[in-house]
């Protein structure tokens, strides 16, 4: 088990001090997804003023560090391929402060890209692989269908339409955030209720405006030492908590369907970092379809099981709103190239730094992260301090 | 018989040939372990509860209930898209293990289908190697 006394002495002792997306997002198919991790990489480290030769450590998902290394032209001494869908990035987050905390490392990239809209060549999976093996002959294949099934049994063990209500006021909320954010896919086109619920239907119980989108995006992240943070050009923004794990693979052996591994990461971050619930100005959770944010404001311990429609009633999430949450617009709004987890880091950072223009919160000094991975399989949780 | 079947199949592994030759024959087949008797789906080397290497193969009632399902209505692979809308499901069989299926032989509905429902075990034959357990809703 994590041993929190510990956790705690390493609360803050490292510091993100670059964010970025890659130049373009949405439809960008003239760009290959390594092109996207670069673009982000150089962005994020000319936002946190350091320079490629700066870079030590390397953190990725979906490809290897070994291919964005090589593509970006850099030799780290530090690398970290966990790989367990849109989570990782937020677990990289972790493991870049554990590895510099340690020794191995000063600073640290993250880096993300995929054309999940444009893409030339998806990686296949392994046929023999137990969820090739087991659900995909039954077309049980990718999230939509997964996390369908997890919120129909939501939905019978809390009741459907207070569910199918909440989910409205999830999409609806996060499109009113995606208002304010230029850089929103969905930036100019408003969601009304009745459109929500006239949405078609892609897997019952989810209409299209339940599921996330599908772009092409890059994002990185450069995480350093307390130290070298107070050279960055804007500051370090220390992480203060995190948590990671998972309990599944494919979604017919999730052992609990209403009940995600935020279950344990949230609690461990929040004890971490020595804070609670209420003392979070921000709450960035991966909105893989409205359903994944419902199950996590539970599983994170924002509110009990089967609370999370009431938590969520009348548009408390919206802009003006008491719990400002995904003010980027989500994966449901903003973008989603498939794994989505870096852009949490990213929009929490901007809040933190008080540079999210028209959806900047009034007061943001502690923002929490939250990814969710694979087939609500796992994920990870960081809470972000001020410096 | 479909020779054409243009849908993802099942590639078995050395420790699920079993599983998959026995649905050929028309059997669900299961894993219970010989230590601590607890039965596992899927098919592995050793017990999910308690790590024993000892397992033994047991052959399924093919009696189960609903424990949650979702009806496709965009195909999420080209293989499926004459088949939408259908029924995913996750079931609960008699033994206490889930697996993953489809319920067929009932309008793929949302009120049609209930959550605890019984079922019961069928064989579609998709290749003339394959068979795939599904599931029918008991009269
Ligand atoms: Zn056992």
């Amino acid at each position: 088990m994590p041993n929190v006394k510990r956790l705690k002495n390493l609360s803050g002792s490292a510091s993100i001090v670059g964010v970025a997306e890659s130049d373009s997002l949405g439809k960008v198919p003239e760009k290959s997804p390594l092109a996207l991790h670069s673009e982000a990489a150089l962005n994020a480290l000319d936002d946190a003023g350091f320079a490629l030769s700066d870079v030590d450590a390397l953190f990725t998902a979906g490809w290897s560090t070994l291919d964005v290394a090589e593509y970006l032209g850099i030799q780290p001494r530090f690398t970290d391929s966990t790989s367990v869908g849109g989570s990782s990035f937020v677990i990289h987050v972790a493991h870049a402060m554990a590895a510099i905390a340690a020794g191995y490392c000063e600073v640290a990239l993250i880096t993300h890209g995929q054309s999940g809209r444009s893409d030339r060549a998806p990686i296949p999976r392994n046929p023999g692989a137990p969820m090739a093996q087991y659900e995909y002959p039954y077309g049980i294949i990718g999230p939509p269908v997964s996390y369908a099934m997890a919120c129909r049994r939501y939905m019978h063990e809390y009741g459907e339409d207070r569910t199918r209500q909440a989910m409205a006021e999830i999409a609806v909320s996060t499109r009113r955030w995606a208002n304010l954010n230029p850089k929103a896919y969905f930036h100019d086109t408003p969601l009304s209720f009745d459109e929500y619920h006239d949405s078609r239907w892609v897997a019952w119980p989810f209409h299209l405006v339940d599921c996330c989108l599908v772009t092409d995006a890059g994002a990185a992240i450069v995480v350093t030492t307390p130290e070298r943070a107070r050279d960055a050009r804007k500051g370090g923004v220390p992480v203060l908590g995190a948590g990671e794990g998972h309990d599944h693979s494919m979604i017919s052996q999730m052992p609990d369907l209403t009940r995600a591994f935020g279950r344990n990461t949230g609690p461990q971050a929040l004890q971490m970092a020595g804070v609670g619930h209420k003392d979070l100005d921000l709450a960035m959770i991966y909105d893989s379809f409205t359903y994944t944010v419902l199950v996590s404001l539970e599983n994170l311990g924002f509110c009990g099981p089967g609370e999370g429609p009431d938590f969520v009633a009348s548009q408390v999430t919206a802009p003006g709103g008491p719990f400002p949450l995904n003010t980027n617009g989500g994966g449901l709004s903003y973008t989603h190239p498939g794994m989505y987890g870096i852009f949490t880091v990213v929009e929490a950072t901007r809040q933190l730094r008080g540079e999210a223009g028209e959806r900047q919160l009034e007061t943001c000094d502690l923002a929490l992260a939250h990814g969710t991975g694979g087939l609500l399989s796992s994920t990870g949780t960081v809470v972000l301090g001020r410096s | 018989m479909a020779t054409d079947h243009t849908k993802p199949l099942p590639v078995a592994q050395p420790e699920s040939d079993h599983y998959w030759e026995q649905a050929a024959n028309g059997k669900l087949v299961l894993q219970r372990c010989s230590d601590c008797g607890e039965a596992q789906f899927y098919p592995r080397v050793m017990c999910i509860h308690c790590g024993s290497r000892s397992i033994e193969w047991i052959e399924s009632s093919g009696r189960a209930t609903l424990f949650t399902f979702a009806i496709v209505h965009v195909p999420p692979h080209p293989g499926f898209r004459g088949d939408v809308p259908y029924v995913t499901a996750i079931v609960e069989l008699e033994e206490g293990v889930r697996m993953p299926s489809q319920v067929i032989g009932i309008e793929p509905d949302p009120d049609q289908l209930r959550i605890g429902m019984p079922l019961q075990v069928v064989f579609d034959q998709v290749t003339d190697d394959v068979a795939l357990p599904k599931f029918r809703p008991v009269e």
